[in-house]
């Protein structure tokens, strides 16, 4: 096979990624809209009622029996996942779509006889496609099928921005790429930015929840509560805050190896750090009274648009010695 | 200090806060092994109280306390944040000193004000110092006591056993009958034994064993705290010992590392010259590739190979490769590839045929086809001083093909061409100044040929030779060659930098997911029976605990014999 073919199959895949998570986004949205009109009030359920107390029934084993008594467990654990068909749909369609975006991020990597993360077109595709990876992966542990709207509808506009406006063909790579710290410094920004973009969602919809709890509104079916959210997003934070942290320091390193200093506050280089003291001031904010729930839960929605932001807008027209984009 | 909060679990199912819940369950051993933490901590136990009114060294203790709490730290970091913004959107005199020039040129009201600001060095401006250094002043505040407090607690043995484990998190109980006295110690025996097995250190109190494990997490916050601490010293102090240099070296010529042999050097303030190791080196080649297979980026470069020959005295010469992402270390400096072009090699001779210069001359390219631009100097020789401004082409379009004015259109040399304009006058050499040998004050000047004087100017090939305008004399060129732009650079801190960097990272991980909690197991006695109670406390973010206490449990009952049903 050659290369043009291969590009060819890549963008084939691409294309037909966008559309099955155009059909994903859609059961997704539906199974939204129809939890957010179910009048049903689904607060925490008496935590008695959940438990099933195994006591008194001390049955005669041997010389010992013996009984376990589990207490009530707290009713942020015990909201019920909902799970509908579309929402179903929604999923079956994700992991078809996810298998599409891989095979043609791959292949992109394959046409090019390299790491598929050399230019933003492919390192969007990359780092959306950990986005959605870490995103099915998560559902082993924690039903997170309201969130399938909003990250496909992401990752559907940040591919569709880049088969658009970062497409670029496959060329070699300039001297200064050329560089194991491209397949290690950029495959670990790729997965801060997956982790990160996670967070941020969980905790837009803390947002939502808080302030439906806070009105006393009922919460929207199947969504845990505020205080489960921003659990839940401060552990993918926290996870993604040290790959922010391993890229910077990785980055300082080919920096030294390429430009002959590790930090010269290149503008990329400042705005990597911006980021990095963004989410070390969430981090502090969830240990500071006062400052937990909606106030750091907003702090993590402000670190990932200023990745967002350190990606688009920083790399297109900012001035700087991270001009790689392509375009 | 990012003291990570603590699990919402507890909080979350009503069991009320670590404080309140220690009164309730009448512990009141002071919690010595608790991290000390700031009094607006989150996991703090520390309450608000009315302030008597203060004497001076009580205010001193009160902005202290100020300084060194939560709020303030992360009021800091995210003024840090922000702060650094503006030195992103305005371009910096280190990183881009070009930029600068080019900015006030075109903003010169706005530039004046951002110039007081200090904006165009917004890194090392006083604000932003105050800012950063306000910040560490807090850290260090924060971690001295803390760390003093943690040595302590690394030596204080677990708690007492609470009163009632029923209310604290993943309780369990197993239920023993036919129990006799020595069930009892039995039981604790075991649990000692599993709990050390789990790397828990142990206390026994009667008929309960107290634990608590992943000290380690708070080690690590404290080290990740302290390594940033030291890449700020080593940048501080280290920086002073610093220095770069700039050479360029047209193939064919060497560089000897003494001040002299530099074009251009930023020293640290601790810069000594005589330290400079004394090797050499000539490169005796440069490669440029570019990419002549695909379309869509024609003439790009691929790859950039400097061949040198380096001699460091006492040893044997060798032959080396600088590329652009592989340095080259010798004689305690590093060599960095960081930029190339072309040297045309010109001759300049006096009417009489004396040659007066001979010699490469490195051109700026100014576009990626390699359109150079430069400057000739000859002061001495001729009738008058004369001064060349010109161009080199690579591969020069050719008029008709490409518009009237010439261009290049391809980096490789395929049709060379170099033309001049020729000035005369004072070139401002011999007033001991230095001069930037790139460029020419022509305002002084008079202009003999080119464009606006009606004469044409010069225009060469490889190999030809033209008169100078005015009987002066003449000049050849001969050919073009590459030059390498070499960055020559010292810097001490690079090793410290990096092990902190190193120690941040491996703080960072033991701080954030090794998880501090404590277990408890109980043996209660109520005639034959016995209950074993278990239950755990997270001390910091431990999404395990309930895990934790039922692995436990199960290993813990095991031992003892007693199977356990769901």
């Amino acid at each position: 096979m050659n290369e043009t073919s291969l590009v060819n199959d890549s963008l084939v895949a691409v294309y037909s990624a966008m559309f099955v998570y155009a059909l994903a986004f859609i059961f997704f949205t539906y199974d939204l809209a129809k939890r957010m009109s179910e009048g049903k009030q689904l607060t925490a359920a008496p935590a008695d009622a959940l438990v099933s107390r195994a006591g008194a029934n001390a049955s005669a084993g041997r010389s010992t029996t013996a009984l376990l008594d589990r207490p009530a467990l707290p009713p942020e654990v015990t909201f019920k996942p909902r799970r509908s068909t579309a929402a179903r749909l929604g999923m079956v369609f994700t992991v078809m779509a996810w298998i599409l975006h891989v095979g043609g991020t791959v292949l992109r990597g394959v046409a090019a006889h390299r790491v598929p993360w050399a230019n933003m077109y492919e390192f969007t595709l990359t780092a959306t496609a950990i986005i959605i990876g870490v995103f099915l992966v998560m559902q082993f542990w924690q039903d997170l099928q309201f969130l399938g709207a909003y990250i496909t509808g992401f990752v559907l506009v940040a591919v569709a921005v880049a088969t658009t406006s970062f497409y670029v063909d496959v060329v070699p790579l300039p001297p200064a790429l050329q560089s194991y710290w491209l397949v290690i410094h950029v495959f670990v920004a790729s997965l801060g930015t997956g982790f990160y973009g996670l967070g941020a969602a969980l905790s837009i919809t803390q947002l939502v929840q808080a302030r439906r709890e806070a009105k006393g509104l009922r919460l929207i079916p199947g969504v845990p509560g505020a205080q489960r959210l921003e659990t839940l997003a401060y552990r993918l934070i926290v996870v993604g805050f040290v790959f922010w942290t391993f890229t910077l320091i990785a980055g300082s390193i080919w920096a030294e190896h390429a430009w002959g200093r590790y930090w010269g506050w290149d503008t990329k280089e400042v705005w990597t750090f911006i980021v990095w003291v963004i989410f070390a001031g969430y981090i502090h904010a969830r240990a500071t009274r006062g400052w937990r729930g909606s106030r750091s839960a907003t702090l993590a929605i402000i670190g990932f648009a200023a990745v967002v932001f350190n990606f688009t807008i920083v790399n297109i027209y900012f001035h700087g010695l991270h001009s790689y984009s392509g375009l | 200090m990012a003291s990570t909060p603590s699990s919402d679990k507890g909080k979350a199912s009503g069991q009320g806060t670590a404080s309140d819940k220690d009164t309730e369950l009448g512990t009141p051993e002071p919690e010595t092994t608790d991290p000390k933490r700031p009094s607006d901590h989150f996991d703090s136990d520390d309450t608000e109280v009315t302030q008597p009114r203060l004497g001076p060294l009580g205010y001193l203790r009160f902005f202290w306390r100020q300084l060194t709490s939560m709020r303030t730290a992360l009021f800091l970091l995210l003024l840090v944040a922000f702060a650094a913004v503006p030195g992103s959107l305005v371009p910096q005199i280190t990183s881009d000193p070009n930029g600068v020039i080019q900015y006030k040129q075109e903003n010169p009201g706005w530039s004046k004000v951002l110039d007081f600001l200090g904006v165009f060095n917004t890194y090392s401006s006083v604000w932003f110092s105050a800012i950063y250094i306000l910040l560490f002043i807090s850290l260090v505040g924060c971690i001295i006591p803390r760390t003093m407090h943690h040595v302590q607690a690394l030596r204080t043995p677990p708690p007492k056993t609470p009163a009632r484990l029923d209310r604290l998190p993943g309780y369990l109980s197993t239920e023993s009958v036919d129990a006799t006295d020595a069930t009892v110690d039995e039981g604790i025996v075991a649990a000692r034994q599993v709990l050390r097995s789990g790397r828990y250190r142990t206390r026994i109190f009667g008929d309960s064993a107290s634990a608590e494990r992943g000290y380690l997490r708070e080690t690590g916050n404290l080290v990740f705290h302290i390594a940033l601490v030291g890449i700020l010293i080593s940048v501080g102090f280290g920086g002073g010992f610093i220095w770069t240099g700039q050479k360029v070296v047209p193939v064919g010529q060497s560089f000897a590392n003494t001040l002299s042999d530099y074009d251009s050097i930023s020293p640290g303030r601790w810069f000594d010259p005589d330290g400079l190791s004394p090797y050499k080196l000539t490169l005796t080649n440069f490669v440029a590739k570019y990419d002549e297979s695909n379309s869509a980026d024609f003439g790009d470069p691929i790859d950039y190979t400097a061949y040198v020959r380096t001699q460091v005295p006492g040893e044997a010469t060798k032959n080396q490769t600088i590329k652009v992402n592989s340095p080259l270390h010798i004689g305690g400096t590093d060599v960095y590839l960081l930029s190339n072009g072309y040297a045309p090699v010109v001759t300049v001779r006096s009417p009489a045929g004396k040659v007066v210069f001979s010699g490469p001359v490195p051109f700026l390219p100014q576009d990626t086809n390699l359109t150079s631009q430069g400057v000739i100097k000859i002061p001495d020789g001729l009738a008058k001083e004369i001064g060349m401004v010109g161009f080199f082409y690579p591969t020069e379009c050719g008029s008709g093909t490409c518009g009237v004015a010439p261009s290049s259109v391809d980096p490789r040399q395929i049709n060379p061409v170099l033309t001049l304009q020729v000035f005369t006058g004072n070139l401002g050499l011999n007033t001991g100044k230095p001069v930037n040998a790139y460029s020419l004050d022509t305002d002084k000047l008079t202009q003999l040929d080119g464009q606006g004087t009606g004469k044409k100017g010069l225009t060469l090939t490889p190999g030809k030779t033209v008169n100078l305008p005015n009987g002066l004399g003449t000049i050849e060129f001969n050919k073009a060659i590459h030059y390498a732009g070499l960055d020559i650079h010292h810097d001490p801190t690079q090793f410290w930098v990096l092990s902190f960097a190193v120690l941040v990272f491996l703080g960072l991980i033991t701080g954030l997911f090794i998880p501090r909690r404590r277990v408890w197991i109980k043996a209660v006695r109520t005639g034959n029976t016995v209950h074993y109670e278990y239950a755990g406390l997270a001390r910091g973010e431990d999404p395990r605990l309930d895990e934790a206490v039922a692995e436990i449990a199960r290993k813990h009952s095991q031992l003892l014999g007693i199977s356990m049903k769901p």
